[in-house]
Order: C-alpha cells, then structure tokens, then sequence
C-alpha cells in the first residue's frame, strides 16, 4: 500500500535528517515511528503528503510515485492528525470535522450524513455540533482531530504525536479507542510517538529509528525480545524487556481463576458475611448470567447500611475490566499507572472469569527475579 | 450665542459634517481594499516585508499638510486630492495590522490546514484571514479614527468638510465657528469607533471570543 524506497531529505548545510530509508507497508496495518527527538521520525511521515519533500529516492501510495500527484490533492486523500490537536478555534465542531469534505465540494446534506456517523464513532452526540474546540475538554478535541482524519474515508492516515499533550489517564484510554476503530475501519496508519508504551500498545510494526537511519522494524513482541542492538534495547528500556516473559503473556494465564462475586439481588447483610468469610474489601458484582455488572467495596456498604438493603441500590457500576486474552504487560501498565487494586477480567461476552490482583503481580515479578536477580528489584512494583 | 449659529448655520453645518464622514470613509474603504490584500501578500514575501512595511511607515511620518499640498500640482484642489491623501494615512496602521495579525497565528494550524490539503487561497480564507481578523478589525478602527480626524485638513485644499468652519475660526477670530468644527468631528469619530465596534462583534468569528490567548 505504501511503499518508501530509499527516501533521503538533506536540509541546506548537507544535514541528513532522513537517511536512505526503506520500508513497505501493508494495507490495514499500524506502523509507529518512534525514536530520540531528531531522529528524523517526523520528517520521514511528513514526506508522505510531501508537507516536506524527499530530497532523494521515492515514495509510492498503491504503486503511484507522489511525486508525479499534485500536492494538494495528495494530501486530501491522506488523513492527517496533527501534534497539539490543531483543530481551527474559529470553527465549530461541525465545521472542524467537514472541513476537507469541503474542500472536496461535497453536498451539504452527505457532510451532515457523514459528520453524524462520525461523532457516533466516538461516541459524542450531536449536541456538539455548534460548540467551538475551546468548549471541550482536552480528550475531546484530540477526538475530533481524529475525526477530521476520517472526514473524508482515507485509507491512509498520517499521525504526529497525537496524544502527546493529553494527561496519561485520558490518552490511555483515546489509545484504547484509536486502536479499537483502526482495526474496525480498516485503515493503515503511519503514527509518529517517542512514547515507547504508546507504541508497544498500538502498533502491528514499530519501526526505530536513529540519526536518519533505520535500526529495527519488527512487531512489539519481536522488538522486546530480541532487540537489534545496545540502542533498542537502552531505548525499549530494561523493565520493559522483563515484561515479556514468553511463557507468561495473556491475563488468563495469570489470573486468580476464584474471583469473590455477588449477585445484585442479594443484600448487603449477606454481601459483608460474604467478605468477612473470604477476606476481601470488595465483591464484584454479576448477574445470573455470570455477567459482570460492577462492584461494591465495604467503604459504600457502610455508607448506605441506614439507607439501602440490596446490592443492587448501591452496586458501582463504573468498573474497569479487560479481556482474558489481552497481554501482561498492557494489564501491568494499567494497574501501575492508574492505582488499581485489581482488575476483573472478563470473556468476550463481558462473562466474569477471573481478577488480576497486586499481588498476581507480585508472583510476575517474583518469576522474574528468579531469572534476572540482578537487573530488577521489588521497588519498582 | 451658540444657538443662534446654528440657527443661521445649521443646514449648512449638517451638509459640511456630511462630507467630513464620506471623506474619511471613502478614504478608509480604499484603503481597506488596498491594505488588507497588500498586508496578506507581504506576510508571503519574507525577505521584501520588513523593507517595504519600513517604506510606508516612513510615509507616514509626512506631516499631512505636506501631502495634500503636494498632489495639488497633479490632482487640483477638491474632493479628489484629499481622499487620496486622506487614503495613504489610513493604508499604514491596516497593513501593519493585517501583517501582524497574520503572522501571529500558531504555527500549528497553518500546518493543519497545509497537512489537509488546503490550498494557499483556502488556507488564507479558511484559516489565516479569520484568524487575524480581530487585528485587522483593530487596524481599521484606529485608521477611521485617526482619518476623521485629519479630514479637517482637506479643508485647505478645498475638500470641504467641518474643517471649514475650523478654518474660518482661526481666520476670523471666531470660537463657535471652531466649536462648529471640532465637537461634531469629535463626535462623529466616536460614533463611527463605537459603530466599528459592534461591527467587530458581528464579523469575528464566534469560537475566537472564549480564547484568552491572542491568536
């Protein structure tokens, strides 16, 4: 679908930002860029809609050379999401999201139709429309970057950091959901980060560069394992490396395969007998189906003790859960870096099967330091 | 003593502050025309820009007398003469604003509309022109404020205007005829200012008012 033969830009003074790079992508697939500032990531995604031309080599969209394109229709044919959001303040929402339908000249009532189907894809309402990008919150404008990508279907979509001046809690979950419509709408990506996680997180291919040069393109699992070189490895960083043990790496292998649940219609006299039997501070709440609905801790059980009798009144339902088949090392990062005590994990029908605790954690880390005693100590749990 | 001037002037007065405003404004729409587009071309023209703002703001440190003086031997003396001088005032503070104004907004967005597949006249419709429209809004305030101002002069070369009575004033020795001059004329710019501010309210794109940094 996208094919860079040896692409070089040489800036004035004889500075090589992009070296001789090679490289072909699949139809559907997610690329990231990823290296040190200066890498030449950036320039090399820019040269794609030529916002920078190649100084030397070629590039090739579905076999066509770009070169031979005009510009400006190249790159309204390419989805692009800038750095810093760049949605234009002095539109609304609506006129952000059609903006390239405009300039293609579409009919008003198909860019209402599409500007519509979009929003839903993200799950905002029409109710924005008519607000202006300084009404939402960081999370949603970077959402509507994204949106304006998609505007006008492209195959291709170039990103720059997209998600790089979000707080992490917003950008894990934008991540979360990027990933989830890429793969649903089939498009290929070429997304440039300096974030490792991100790009272990998304990518099919990372592809790691250094002064210009290409030093490794192979899938996170291959990268992780068998780093090219000292540079990878430094760059992937040590912890990360422990992360992919080859024996352990979906949830359901790890999980507690015994989670503590409840049913709604049960009371909260039975819930606390419940967890005084079982010692734990909070239950998971399913429904006769084994569905899992949220959770109830023993703080709001002693809140509501005067006031409620049932689980159902004082059930949480906001509960975070992932699936039995997602890595490790995606549920690690998860609970470290959002403060969780546990996670449920679940089957493909939301079905409880199993929780990830800290101290399921614990045992990775503990497998672990039997191998590398060395290179890792508790702390960093 | 001053109602009786105008009852005797009034109709005449009414006509004069007439000219005044259609002098000044002529003046200012030409040099809308003028300066906005000259002021986007600029902001494409890197190294000519400095140079060639520096020529026009040497321009306009000609006393005004100077320049109405000197189109007489080319243009006469009336209506003419002075809207065109009146006009190369009002051209500097425009141009100035819509450089600025242009190339103060954020690089980002004019990287996004460039990475969308804008071209070079729809990023200047879509994106750079709104943008730096409140600067540019700002130009033309302080150019129609000043003109209307400097418009007494077009009095010495036969332009009319409330500085006739201002004038004739001087020459005479009369207060109320320089009162009959100065008051509308002060008035008149400060209608016209407040007229120009409600105008701003209604061009400047809605979404650009809730922004605290200036664009």
């Amino acid at each position: 679908m996208l094919k860079l033969e040896n692409v070089s830009k040489i800036y004035k003074g004889g500075k090589k930002a992009v070296n001789h790079v090679s490289l072909e992508i699949e139809k559907g697939e997610f690329i990231c860029f990823i290296g040190p500032s200066g890498c030449g990531k950036t320039t090399t995604m820019k040269m794609i809609n030529r916002l920078i031309e190649p100084s030397e080599g070629a590039i090739y969209i579905n076999g066509k050379n770009i070169m031979e394109k005009d510009p400006v229709e190249l790159r309204r044919e390419i989805g692009y999401v800038i750095q810093q959001i760049g949605l234009f303040p002095h539109m609304t929402i609506l006129e952000n999201i059609t903006l390239v339908p405009k300039l293609l000249k579409w009919k008003e009532e198909d860019k209402l139709v599409r500007a519509k189907e979009l929003l839903k894809l993200v799950d905002m309402g029409e109710e924005y429309f008519n607000r202006y990008p300084h009404e939402l919150s960081g999370g949603q404008q970077q959402r509507i970057g994204v949106l304006r990508a998609l505007a006008s279907n492209p195959p291709l979509i170039l990103m720059d950091e997209p998600f790089g001046a979000l707080d992490p809690i917003t950008r894990d979950s934008l991540q979360e959901e990027f990933k989830h419509l890429q793969r649903t709408l089939d498009k290929t990506i070429v997304f440039v980060t300096h974030d490792m996680d991100e790009a272990i997180k998304l990518a099919d291919r990372i592809v790691i560069l250094k002064a210009g040069k290409i030093v490794q393109v192979d899938t996170p699992d291959e990268i992780l394992r068998h780093p090219a070189n000292e540079f990878v490895e430094e760059f992937i960083g040590k912890d990360r490396l422990l992360q992919t043990r080859p024996n352990v790496e979906l949830v359901k292998q790890m999980m507690n395969r015994s989670p503590i649940s409840i049913t709604e219609e049960k009371t909260l006299q039975e819930a606390i007998t419940l967890m005084r039997d079982k010692r734990v501070d909070s239950l998971l709440v399913v429904d006769e189906m084994n569905v899992l609905r949220g959770f109830v801790d023993i703080e709001t059980i002693s809140e509501f003790r005067k006031k409620a009798t049932l689980i159902s009144e004082v059930v949480n339902r906001e509960v975070f859960s992932v699936k039995e088949d997602t890595l490790i090392r995606d549920v690690v990062q998860r609970i470290l870096k959002r403060g969780f005590k546990y996670v449920p994990v679940v089957d493909e029908h939301q079905r409880l099967v199993g929780i990830m605790t800290r101290a399921s954690l614990v045992d990775i880390v503990y497998d672990s330091l039997w191998g590398e005693e060395n290179t890792m100590t508790t702390e960093s749990v | 003593m001053f109602t009786d001037f105008l009852k005797t002037n009034g109709p005449e007065l009414l006509i004069k502050a007439w000219e005044h405003l259609y002098i000044s404004l002529i003046a200012v729409l030409l040099g809308i025309l003028v300066a906005v587009p000259l002021g986007i071309l600029l902001t494409r023209m890197k190294r000519s820009a400095p140079v060639l703002i520096g020529a026009v703001n040497i321009l306009q440190t000609l006393p005004s007398l100077a320049i109405l003086a000197f189109f007489i031997p080319f243009l006469g003396v009336g209506k003419v003469p002075a809207i065109i001088a009146l006009f190369f005032y009002s051209v500097l503070p425009i141009l100035r604003n819509t450089y600025i104004g242009i190339k103060g907004i954020n690089e980002n967005l004019l990287e996004a509309g460039r990475g969308i597949g804008m071209t070079s006249w729809e990023r200047i419709r879509f994106v750079e022109f709104p943008l730096a429209l409140p600067v540019i809004m700002a130009g033309i305030r302080t150019a129609t404020v000043y003109l209307i101002g400097w418009a007494t002069l077009a009095s010495f070369i036969g332009g009319g205007g409330l500085g006739d009575y201002i004038f004739t004033g001087l020459n005479l020795y009369q207060e109320e005829y320089i009162i009959a001059g100065a008051v509308p004329a002060i008035i008149m710019a400060i209608f016209v200012d407040f007229f120009l501010a409600r105008v701003e309210g209604k061009v400047v794109p809605r979404g650009l008012k809730g922004t605290k940094q200036a664009v």
